[in-house]
């Protein structure tokens, strides 16, 4: 059975099905900007004293699943979503939704996903997909990061849903329970409620390692990076930094430029001119990400490396800082109509 | 970011599919665009594997020197920590450890053996001597 559903592809993985998903539930206007921005997606943390992959715990978004359920939440559509302690039981449920016509959002692990490229198959559990339909014992399989939909053989399917380690996703697949319309108005008072969120993830943190003082404090640390670790070692660190910020799907530039985007598309449902201004403090900081990520690729080629390069990295870090700090508390201080 | 800087660069993605990357026009109004990928990006990931085969022979050369048994190479060849190793045999972490000496691996029962030939997705025979036939 195949059911009618248009995939659209996204930069990142999460936006992508909470978009999908929401359109074919009622939720037309949705985009992806519009979804990480209601999701409140925008966040930067350094986990302290944790170590992923042998290098710095570091994330440029909220938590896995978060954008999907604040996304919902807003909009006023009440969500299904499941775990399951069997894999049988998980194929069943599965099988169940796709014969009611239902596209099921779904948690897998990359490390088994046979159609993406060896070089980006880590242990990370928290990649998101749409299963869609199944033919001839092949599920349909809507990957916002893909171009084109795919598929996946009933065991491959099985073996990413039931993945181990962090994040475990334990099969879980999630969907809208009901089609709604949602209007403009839900809509504009949906991105209010994210941006305000936003704004207190990124400023109002107390502490120092998440939000706009994270973002500091790992500049801080990345000047003493090459003196506590030695070149080889704070090469791979800055390397992991720049494959956080640019993963596939992801982006911690990339999702500057797409808060930048939603921040242009919510003038349509709040004609505040504010919104286009702060849209371009934002494309200065995903600009800045960019520029912090070249140097970073000079040390790690090994082209530069130098005490002074480092401090160069560091300060990028510090001034981006400073850059989404004022973007932030201008979005604190607009005076929103409804 | 504007359109007409958006990175057009080979990477391992690339011959899978292309990227969406948001950027701005001439007017600085946003619009979703492809790229093929970045070079900054590619070597990025590039180092991570060249340090992760350098683990895995590191942890190679440890097996033949009957420092480790081979559980130490797999979880390298395998990108995989005690953590998920625990996960997905059911073993205790500190198990695993013990396992992690070669005496102790010599006296592993079929049934154990076989828990870690699954995990790491080998037989039993490639398990213990290390050579793996994959495509």
């Amino acid at each position: 059975m195949k059911i009618e559903f248009e995939h659209l592809q996204a930069a990142h993985c999460e936006n992508g099905v909470t978009t999908n998903l929401l359109r074919s539930a009622g939720a037309e206007k949705l985009t992806e900007p519009l979804a990480f921005g209601i999701g409140s997606g925008l966040f930067y943390v350094q986990l302290p004293f944790l170590v992923i992959n042998n290098g710095p715990a570091i994330a440029f978004r909220t938590m896995p699943g978060l954008i999907f359920k604040r996304t919902c939440d807003a909009l006023g559509i009440p969500v299904f979503r499941k775990k399951f302690s069997s894999k049988e039981a998980g194929k069943k449920y599965l099988d169940e939704c796709l014969a009611a016509g239902q596209p099921v959002g779904a948690q897998v692990g990359v490390y088994y996903l046979t159609y993406f490229p060896k070089e980006y198959r880590f242990h990370f559990n928290a990649h998101n997909m749409i299963v869609f339909g199944k033919e001839d014992d092949r599920y349909l399989i809507s990957d916002p990061v893909m171009e084109t939909p795919t598929s996946l053989t009933e065991y491959e399917l099985e073996r990413v849903r039931f993945a181990k380690g962090a994040f475990a996703p334990r099969g879980q697949i999630y969907y809208p329970k009901e089609k709604k319309i949602i209007t403009d108005e839900q809509m504009a008072k949906a991105i209010v409620k994210g941006i305000k969120r936003n704004v207190n993830h990124m400023i109002r943190i107390p502490g120092n390692i998440a939000g706009v003082k994270g973002i500091a404090g790992t500049g801080k640390k990345i000047k003493k990076w090459k003196a506590n670790l030695g070149d080889e070692k704070a090469g791979l660190y800055l390397a992991q930094l720049v494959r956080m910020q640019e993963e596939i799907g992801t982006g911690g530039g990339g999702f500057r430029y797409i808060y930048g985007a939603f921040l242009q598309e919510s003038h349509a449902f709040h004609p505040i001119d504010e919104l286009l201004d702060i849209s371009k403090i934002f494309t200065e900081a995903g600009d800045k990400w960019r520029t912090a990520a070249v140097q970073a690729a000079g040390i790690y080629k090994g082209r530069i490396g130098s005490q002074a390069d480092y401090d160069v990295m560091g300060d990028y870090l510090i001034e981006i800082s400073e850059i989404e700090k004022k973007a932030f508390q201008a979005l604190s201080k607009i005076k929103w109509n409804s | 970011m504007k359109k007409e800087e958006i990175p057009q660069d080979d990477g391992a993605l690339n011959k899978l599919t292309k990227e969406v990357v948001y950027a701005v026009d001439g007017s600085g109004k946003y619009s979703s665009e492809l790229s093929t990928g970045w070079d900054v990006k590619t070597k990025a990931l590039d180092l991570a594997w060249e340090d992760i085969e350098k683990r895995i022979e590191a942890a190679r050369q440890k097996v033949l020197n009957n420092e480790a048994s081979p559980i130490l190479y797999f979880l390298e060849l395998r990108l995989m920590d005690m953590g998920i190793l625990a996960a997905y045999t059911g073993f205790w972490k500190w198990t695993i450890k013990s396992h992690l000496k070669p005496a102790a691996f010599k006296k592993l029962s079929e049934q154990k053996l076989q828990k870690y030939a699954d995990a790491f997705n080998v037989s039993v025979e490639e398990l213990k001597t290390m050579k793996v036939h994959e495509d």
